[in-house]
């Protein structure tokens, strides 16, 4: 088959119906620009709401949960062994919150091929003093270098910087916090611990997350000044978190570390469950939104094209009298269509990219957002690839029926009618 | 090899529609080359008909049909389209030119999509056949700028690009007054005579058919 020449007559075909070409083109344009413009502003929405809570929060947290032994004495007791015992009134056993063996735990995750990177931490509540004020909160004694490489902590902090926190007796306090207390860097805070040990520490900066019940309590100091304030040993952790690579292996790898180091553990999706919903039906709805279109799109390929096998049923004739088969014929209307998915689609895709471009620039102020300025958008290329297959399947599947339709025009009753 | 060009044997044909009705009736006939054959006859007679049976286009037939002592009979779409292409011009009532080429393009195309030529010699070869037809000057002209005559010129410049064995004509000067008609008779007669191009027109011009070397005169579907 000449698949040149069956091009070239589908050009000139078009050049002779050139609006209604450029109308149908561009019914595909506004489809895949829309779909690229809608699809990247979604995923790049999801990111950041994700960004917000998801990436803050270990895939794998490793921790001594406070509860009851779950052997009680009684149940060693031979005697009683093939009897149902009730025990009322258990209190929890005090094991401290602090993880045994922190230090080799530590190790050995690091050494695991599947750990991106671990981070210690302690989480204490302790009281704010301000005057004869005492507002409670907590203090997060984190591992500043690994805190800020798996956590991106500092794009939380609005005044300050993060590495200020490596000097001694520092700490980085909240938003909520320092507005209430009038608190700026520089300033001095005072804090009593739960076991009463009082500290004064230096505002070296401000942090701000976006959600207000953060915000009015949490700060962040170094792993060193946490374990001074508490009066414990430089091994003293209450919290190990961990960085997969895969992230979907988290509840597997957090049953496997519960066992393998006798701690409690919870995973990322136990902890997010509703976010990861909230992501799904956003991309759904995308993707419906884009697909519907270019199937309009579609549409009306398929009506211009009918129409123009109406038009030119002589010139079909013609060519199947001096020569052309069904099937060359059917690749000339296969080809127009082609024709009109790639010019559509590729502008789609650069108008897609414009408007992408243009949502990004819009200003995007809300105070639960404080380190994003303009819309966030999303430009993966992956997007692209989508929205031009997704084109050329559509004007194929378009220009398919008439294509055949055209194929089975017998010349003779054309030529025979005139 | 012998010297037919075409051949049938008991071609029949029917019409289905609105009843069964037999068009063509057992119609064994045979063109050999360099012939001018005209087929005559009343409307309505079955002589369109019989062509399009010869032209390969129409595949809904009984009895066999050969081209060049090949027997067309059943081959596929594809294999018909190729025999239309190198072995038959045609040249219709209407002139079926392109309206989105020029002429020159339009008399190149069939030679294009037989592919056994480069472009350059395509082209010059239409350009001859223009030439010959003493269109060359209209060569870059789209159709809508020609008159009738002009249009129906082209049309058989298209017809015999490929050098096809036979050329088939279905009333090629019924759109045509004398004059022009004149003119085409005269073409072809020149065909015929000087490069021995066998043609085979269906007419119901009497003026037109009695100048041809061989009349077949159809009636109720039977060469009489």
């Amino acid at each position: 088959m000449n698949f040149r020449l069956i091009l070239n007559i589908a050009v000139h075909l078009l050049r002779a119906r050139l609006k209604q070409t450029v109308v149908a083109a561009v019914g595909v344009t506004f489809g895949i620009a829309m779909f690229i413009t809608l699809v990247s502003f979604m995923n790049g929405m999801n990111d950041l709401l994700d960004g917000l809570m998801l990436n803050r929060t270990p895939h794998v947290r490793l921790y001594n949960e406070i509860k009851p032994s779950e052997e009680q004495p009684i149940s060693l007791s031979e005697k009683y062994k093939n009897n149902t015992n009730f025990i009322s009134s258990i209190k929890p056993k005090d094991r401290g919150k602090a993880i045994y063996n922190s230090q080799v735990i530590i190790k050995n995750l690091k050494a695991d091929s599947r750990v991106i990177d671990v981070a210690p931490k302690i989480t204490e509540p302790v009281f704010f003093n301000s005057g004869t004020i005492e507002i409670s909160g907590v203090i997060n004694g984190v591992d500043v270098a690994a805190e800020e490489n798996l956590f991106q902590l500092s794009d939380y902090i609005v005044e300050g910087k993060i590495s200020d926190l490596k000097q001694n007796n520092s700490i980085i306090i909240g938003k909520g916090l320092a507005d209430k207390m009038l608190l700026i860097p520089g300033d001095i805070i005072k804090i009593t611990s739960a076991k009463g040990n009082l500290a004064s520490l230096k505002i070296v900066g401000i942090s701000q997350v976006g959600i207000a019940d953060i915000d009015d309590k949490t700060s962040y100091t170094s792993l060193n000044t946490a374990q001074k304030l508490m009066g414990e040993s430089t091994n003293y952790v209450t919290d190990i978190q961990v960085k997969l690579f895969d992230i979907t292996t988290a509840p597997a790898l957090a049953k496997e570390f519960k066992t393998k180091f006798d701690l409690d553990t919870i995973d990322y999706q136990t902890t997010n469950s509703q976010f990861e919903t909230g992501s799904t039906i956003r991309s759904i709805i995308s993707y419906a939104v884009g697909i519907v279109l270019l199937i309009v799109a579609g549409f009306g390929i398929y009506n211009i094209l009918n129409m123009m096998i109406f038009e030119k049923m002589d010139s079909i004739a013609i060519l199947k009298a001096t020569g052309f088969s069904g099937s060359d014929v059917k690749w000339i209307f296969i080809s127009l269509s082609l024709i009109i998915g790639i010019t559509g689609g590729v502008f789609g895709l650069f108008f897609g990219y414009i408007f992408s471009s243009i949502i990004d620039a819009l200003p995007f102020n809300t105070a639960s957002l404080p380190t994003v300025k303009t819309y966030p958008i999303n430009y993966n290329p992956i997007f692209y690839v989508i929205g031009i297959s997704f084109a050329l399947l559509t004007t194929a599947v378009a220009g398919l029926f008439p294509a055949l339709k055209a194929s089975k025009v017998d010349p003779v009753e054309i030529i025979r009618g005139k | 090899m012998s010297n037919k060009v075409l051949e049938t044997k008991g071609l029949s044909k029917y019409f289905y529609d609105p009843i069964k009705f037999q068009v063509l009736k057992e119609i064994s006939m045979s063109v050999n080359h360099g012939e001018f054959v005209s087929i005559v006859g009343k409307s309505g007679c079955g002589k369109s008909t019989l062509l399009y049976l010869l032209s390969t286009m129409d595949t809904e037939y009984e009895g066999e049909l050969f081209i060049h002592e090949e027997l067309i009979t059943g081959k596929s779409d594809k294999e018909l389209a190729v025999i239309r292409n190198e072995k038959i011009g045609f040249v219709f009532q209407f002139h079926y030119l392109l309206s989105e080429y020029n002429v020159l393009k339009n008399v190149m195309l069939p030679g294009m999509k037989l592919g056994k030529l480069s472009d350059a010699e395509i082209e010059h070869n239409a350009m001859e056949h223009l030439k010959t037809l003493d269109m060359e000057d209209q060569a870059l002209k789209m159709p809508n700028q020609l008159s009738g005559g002009q249009k129906q010129r082209v049309a058989i410049a298209r017809a015999l690009i490929n050098n096809p064995l036979i050329i088939m004509g279905d009333e090629p000067t019924g759109n045509l007054d004398k004059k022009n008609s004149d003119m085409v008779f005269d073409i072809f007669n020149q065909l015929t005579k000087e490069h021995n191009q066998t043609l085979l027109i269906v007419t119901h011009d009497h003026d037109f058919a009695n100048r041809t070397n061989r009349i077949v005169t159809m009636e109720d579907g039977k060469i009489i």
